[in-house]
């Protein structure tokens, strides 16, 4: 990327600091708990986002103990299976990564990799937290209320989702409905900060197309989130009116029980219609900022500036305008016009070119690279990996002729968790061995943190690999306990047996990475404020954890992009955003 | 070569990106309704409900405010801020009466057996505009404040924006009722058989 002329810098001021504009916190209340300073709400997204995470973690072990040695567990009943899948689902895709991905690294990220003192609308941005967490409390009450959470399975579907047989018909289907509902809308006013902040509040000199790919990554996920929540929220609010007042938006006329309900001439697959309008884009609101993520995090432990960034960008942006027009890929088994799944089919499989391109880029950024195989390298690295494999099963997917057969099967659990749990989670773990140095001031342990990837990475691998090859036998996916069935060998069942064991050890790695989180807070190694040599613009904070604003008295100048690494003739290995073309050449000057 | 003098972000206020933001999100909101509406319209069973002769005055209602909006916006550019609080209270009070105009539609199709359960037309009917309602009501907090702002005389920059803000939305509810009713009412029927024939 071009640095700016000397000659056109020397003109400009520095910016001096809109001291009257920002929020000061005047109590401990106002500056840990109710705080308006995204940093900190940065922290207490993530930290509930974890919270709830772990419990549907349990839910996960839970659901593999009974697959594994069904019959074993005893108070494991069909009912309670189904109510820990869709809690399990449910938390992970929406509670955790979303939360995580958006309202923790986005809140964390966004203003420090701008440049700016904090986000643009700070009150409305603590308001966003605090509903988030009343929805995870809503969300989190349904395991005491009468009949316990719904186990709609997490897409909801009705007739089923509502009706008598489904566990959690009374309350848990309704709880469900309303957090999310609250979720969405506390996300949209974190969301309109995001968006707003990455266009208005970028500091001088800091164009779009100098963003670290990171912010585009979650900028580009916060726009679509804002345009595909709508959808989940019209769903759950049309749900719960034929829950709570009898409206018949998708309950068509049925026999429940023996009896006609009141039910009549609602249309169920409306409700995919919606669900799945959210629910596509929502795949690629977790998966973009983890490319994000991932780009950044290659870039500064390769040493090597990013292959292709503009490409990246585009293909970023491509990948979300194009998931918007591939919902219906989830509907193939509900029946419909065979153009229409021909249409659905084709944008499916264009979504590859772009992802493509980013893999390329990717790996042409390793290429002859200085790679340095610290953790969140080897993070990023295993991201990549996962994420080809779990898009190569989803080109499967996408034909219409092969979705059919398989779409009941583990195939489908296989590739989903490959695609948006395991590499997003990657993703997520890499950044937090890459930024909690700068979150903290403190190093994360390394050896704990070598020991939670490869348990991690391989564990997944034990646990998800042979999945695809049950979901090929034809193991039905959602069931409690599969009994004597004749297509399925009983070497089947020791694989299971075997995926079980692997998840309870993958589990048990997590605990080891939350020991580390704490045990580094107090006992971690001192990071300093910049400890990868890093060139993007919050690791040039003066202080480290960065104080409030963020930065000192001035606002840093930005002279180029977040990727010059190994610059020929450069002083250091990397260049700074901030540091002033003067400096460089001043530095290079010496052999 | 880029000159840094040049590289400024846009000067548009912060809050009016973020209402901009808000907006799009909002619409895209009632066009999932409107969506799902003309999805279920097409099936047989459908029976359009009366729509009350009420709703066209409403409109009409809904219209003045807008206009009376627009007036304070422009009162409060050449810092006429006594004409200012005319329009913005004329604006207010007008959504008010709209709202209560929509309640008393309601009661009238209540009152004439077309209950909220009873046919999904019906559900749809009350369902949009409650949605539409409260969006309403949404903006009427902010008008109050933008009101509140005035009547402490509050620094001028600051109320043409707030009024500028208020204005903007108020325009965009309008737009937004003017398709809810063309699609109640039925005049965009053809449109959306159109649509659907394309898409199937």
């Amino acid at each position: 990327m071009v640095d700016v002329p000397f000659d056109t810098v020397a003109g400009v001021p520095p910016a001096e600091v809109g001291e009257v504009e920002l929020y000061h916190p005047r109590s401990w209340w106002t500056r840990y708990v109710f705080s308006q300073d995204a940093k900190v709400i940065a922290i207490q997204y993530s930290i509930t986002a974890m919270s709830i995470g772990m419990v549907a973690l349990v839910l996960s072990w839970l659901m593999r103990l009974q697959l594994g040695f069904p019959g074993t567990f005893s108070f494991i009943d069909p009912n309670q299976y189904l109510q820990f899948i869709t809690m399990h689902g449910m938390i992970m895709v929406i509670y955790l990564l979303t939360a995580l991905f958006l309202g923790g690294f986005g809140n964390y990220l966004i203003p420090l990799m701008v440049g700016a003192r904090d986000m643009v609308f700070p009150y409305v941005n603590m308001l966003s937290y605090w509903i988030y967490l009343l929805a995870v409390v809503v969300l989190a009450s349904t395991f005491f209320v009468p009949g316990g959470p719904t186990g709609a399975g997490w897409t909801l579907y009705p007739p089923q989702a509502i009706l008598s047989g489904t566990p959690g018909q009374d309350w848990g289907i309704v709880l469900m409905l309303a957090s999310l509902i609250l979720f969405i809308i506390g996300f949209t006013m974190g969301g309109l900060n995001y968006v707003v902040t990455v266009l208005q509040a970028r500091t001088r000199g800091m164009t779009l197309m100098r963003l670290p790919l990171t912010v585009w990554g979650i900028f580009t996920a916060t726009v679509m989130a804002l345009l595909a929540f709508p959808a989940l929220f019209v769903a759950s609010v049309m749900l719960l009116l034929d829950r709570l007042l009898g409206t018949s938006f998708f309950m068509p006329t049925l026999v429940e029980m023996g009896t006609l309900t009141k039910y009549g001439g609602g249309s169920p697959i409306l409700f995919q219609h919606l669900f799945w309008f959210f629910g596509h884009p929502e795949v690629y609101i977790v998966a973009l900022p983890a490319f994000g993520i991932i780009s950044d995090l290659i870039s500064v432990h390769a040493r090597k500036n990013i292959f292709g960034y503009r490409m990246m960008v585009w293909a970023i942006v491509g990948i979300g305008a194009l998931s918007f027009v591939v919902w219906a890929h989830h509907m193939y088994v509900s029946g419909m016009h065979p153009y229409f799944g021909f249409f659905f089919a084709t944008t499916t499989l264009i979504i590859a070119i772009p992802t493509a391109i980013k893999v390329y880029n990717w790996v042409l950024t390793l290429w002859r690279g200085d790679i340095h195989l610290t953790i969140p390298m080897l993070f990023a690295l295993a991201f990549i990996v996962t994420f080809v494999n779990g898009g190569l099963t989803g080109l499967f997917l996408g034909n219409v002729v092969v979705d059919v057969p398989l779409s009941d099967t583990m195939f489908v659990v296989a590739h989903f968790h490959m695609v948006m749990g395991i590499a997003p989670i990657m993703a997520v773990f890499g950044g937090i061995y890459h930024w909690y140095p700068k979150v903290t001031g403190r190093m994360l342990n390394e050896a704990l943190g070598r020991f939670h990837f490869w348990v991690s990475f391989l564990g997944a691998y034990a646990i998800f690999f042979p999945m695809h090859y049950l979901g090929l036998l034809g193991m039905p996916r959602r069931y409690h306990d599969i009994g004597e069935t004749a297509f399925v060998p009983a070497s089947a069942h020791d694989l299971n047996a075997f995926m079980s064991v692997a998840a309870l050890i993958v589990g048990f790695a997590q605990l080891v990475f939350l020991f580390n989180l704490i045990w580094s807070l107090f006992k971690g190694r001192e990071a300093g404020g910049n400890p990868w040599g890093a060139a993007s613009l919050e690791w040039q904070t003066p202080e480290t954890p960065p104080g409030h604003g963020n930065w000192g008295k001035e606002l840093p100048i930005v002279y180029r992009w977040a990727y010059d690494y190994s610059v020929p003739g450069a002083a250091g290995d990397f260049v700074p955003q901030n540091e002033p073309p003067a400096g460089v050449l001043a530095q290079g000057a010496h052999p | 070569m880029v000159d840094l003098r040049e590289e400024r972000t846009s000067s548009l206020p912060p809050a009016k990106i973020g209402l901009g933001v808000f907006l799009a999100v909002v619409g895209s909101l009632f066009a999932l309704f409107i969506s799902a509406y003309s999805m279920r319209m097409n099936m047989v069973d459908w029976r359009t409900l009366p729509v009350p002769a009420l709703l066209w005055f409403n409109t009409g209602v809904l219209v003045m405010s807008s206009i009376a909006l627009q007036w304070a916006q422009m009162a409060a550019r050449r810092n006429d801020m006594d004409v200012a609080l005319v329009g913005l209270l004329a604006g207010g009070v007008s959504a008010f009466m709209f709202l209560a105009g929509q309640l008393l539609a309601w009661q009238q199709l209540n009152a004439a057996g077309y209950f909220l359960a009873s046919n999904p037309a019906n559900s749809f009917f009350y369902l949009i505009t409650a949605v539409h309602g409260l969006h309403l009501m949404g903006g009427l907090v902010g008008l109050g404040r933008t009101t509140a702002k005035v009547l402490r005389s509050a620094e001028a920059s600051q109320i043409r924006l707030s009024v500028e803000l208020c204005t903007i939305y108020w325009h965009f509810l309008l737009l937004v009722w003017l398709v809810l009713l063309g699609l109640l009412t039925g005049w965009t029927d053809n449109f959306v058989d159109i649509c659907s024939q394309l898409l199937s």
